[in-house]
């Protein structure tokens, strides 16, 4: 029997609301708003409340998918890189890299955000940034 | 104070009455809820107070529930306050904890606690830590009563206006058990719908607290619009302590708005 609390940021936006979140026997159960976190002290909006829920989803995502032969096939990160990589090669020959737009995220870290700007700027060659709080 | 609620933890996890202690632990400065299940932890626990006391109070009995329910026959103690003990015996009439698998431990509100909450009884039955406060009057309910019918609609409504219908007040509350919640019952209110309908919304959440309210103020310090919850509720439940003659968690009396009735067995 193990009941503990761990303590984490919620993932939903850029506020970054600190809370607890309760794990039963290795299953997370609830979310308890964090009184002492400085940001949200003690209070949550309805989305944080309910961010165990998602957590353990049948329905996440855990291994990069590729569709072959009309069906989503389980790949390795590799094979999906560089499927990803050599499919933007080519769309930037044919169509330039402003045919290319990133869209980053409140929900990664600031150095997370530097690189995917980095990235689309530097590496792909186009401005197209922008953020998902506009989309 | 932690240090004698540490001592009889202790007590209780070594002679082997308790299977675990539902209390606060401090770690990486901040105080949360845990289940202590041997006594290397017991170091780390305290009783809430951070900066003020009560500051890092949360809903053990919640926690109490949820461990009950998955392991109905062990033994669990649990740090309490005036108010927890109040939600304990109203948990217990309620049938969602059994009072043979509960070890309360008890501590005293200070007075300036008992004054912030309004508390009419700081203290629990028994205690091993503190002293007994005064128990307190409203006043913010007073100033309410002290406004004219329209002016003290019109607060009400001003206040309900801000709200964002996160159920904040509803998740955190320590007697909200219900399977099936009537806030979220769209016969009663538009589900979908942001903000709720106002004043309904709140003065479902009010009635159907009769009988629940333990007047532990959690649902206030929650509530992200900071809507006077607390003082809803304590109105409330004067009404009924008035019409009635009864206040919830002082007794272990059903609600007199229970209208299930009696069983029959």
């Amino acid at each position: 029997m193990q009941y503990k609390t761990v303590l984490t940021t919620c993932t939903y936006c850029g506020c970054g609301c600190g809370f607890y979140l309760e794990v039963l026997d290795g299953r997370i159960i609830g979310t308890i708003p964090c009184k002492t976190s400085p940001v949200n002290e003690g209070k949550l909006c309805i989305k944080g409340w309910n961010v165990h829920e998602f957590i353990q989803s049948p329905k996440r995502l855990t291994r990069p998918l590729m569709r072959k032969n009309g069906a989503l096939t389980e790949v390795s990160w590799d094979e999906a890189l560089d499927y990803t990589a050599s499919k933007f090669k080519e769309i930037k020959e044919a169509h330039g890299a402003d045919s290319f737009a990133f869209f980053a995220s409140a929900k990664i870290t600031n150095e997370e955000n530097y690189l995917i700007q980095k990235f689309a700027r530097a590496a792909v060659g186009t401005n197209n940034v922008d953020h998902c709080a506009r989309l | 104070m932690s240090e004698e609620v540490k001592t009889k933890v202790k007590e209780l996890l070594t002679t082997g009455k308790i299977k675990g202690f539902v209390g606060l632990i401090s770690q990486e400065g901040h105080i949360g809820p845990h289940l202590f299940t041997n006594d290397d932890e017991l170091e780390h626990l305290v009783t809430g107070d951070l900066t003020r006391p009560g500051e890092t109070r949360y809903p053990l009995n919640k926690t109490l529930i949820r461990l009950h329910r998955e392991y109905p026959d062990e033994t669990f103690g649990v740090l309490v306050r005036g108010c927890d003990e109040r939600g304990l015996k109203s948990l217990y009439v309620w049938n969602q904890l059994n009072p043979e698998k509960v070890f309360a431990v008890g501590i005293a509100c200070p007075q300036e606690l008992a004054d912030a909450c309004e508390c009419h009884k700081p203290y629990p039955d028994e205690f091993v830590a503190g002293e007994k406060a005064q128990g307190v009057e409203s006043v913010k309910v007073n100033q309410i009563i002290g406004m004219d019918l329209s002016e003290r609609f019109k607060f009400w409504i001003q206040e309900f206006s801000r709200c964002i219908k996160c159920y904040g007040c509803r998740d955190i509350c320590p007697m909200c058990f219900c399977k099936e919640c009537s806030i979220e019952e769209d016969k009663l209110v538009d589900t979908g719908e942001i903000p709720p309908e106002i004043p309904i919304f709140h003065l479902i959440r009010a009635v159907h607290m009769v009988g629940r309210c333990i007047d532990c103020g959690l649902c206030n310090e929650a509530c992200p619009a900071d809507i006077p919850l607390r003082t809803l509720y304590k109105k409330v439940s004067d009404i009924i302590e008035k019409e009635f003659n009864y206040r919830t968690g002082y007794t272990m009396d059903k609600s007199p708005l229970n209208i299930l009735g009696p069983t029959s067995d």
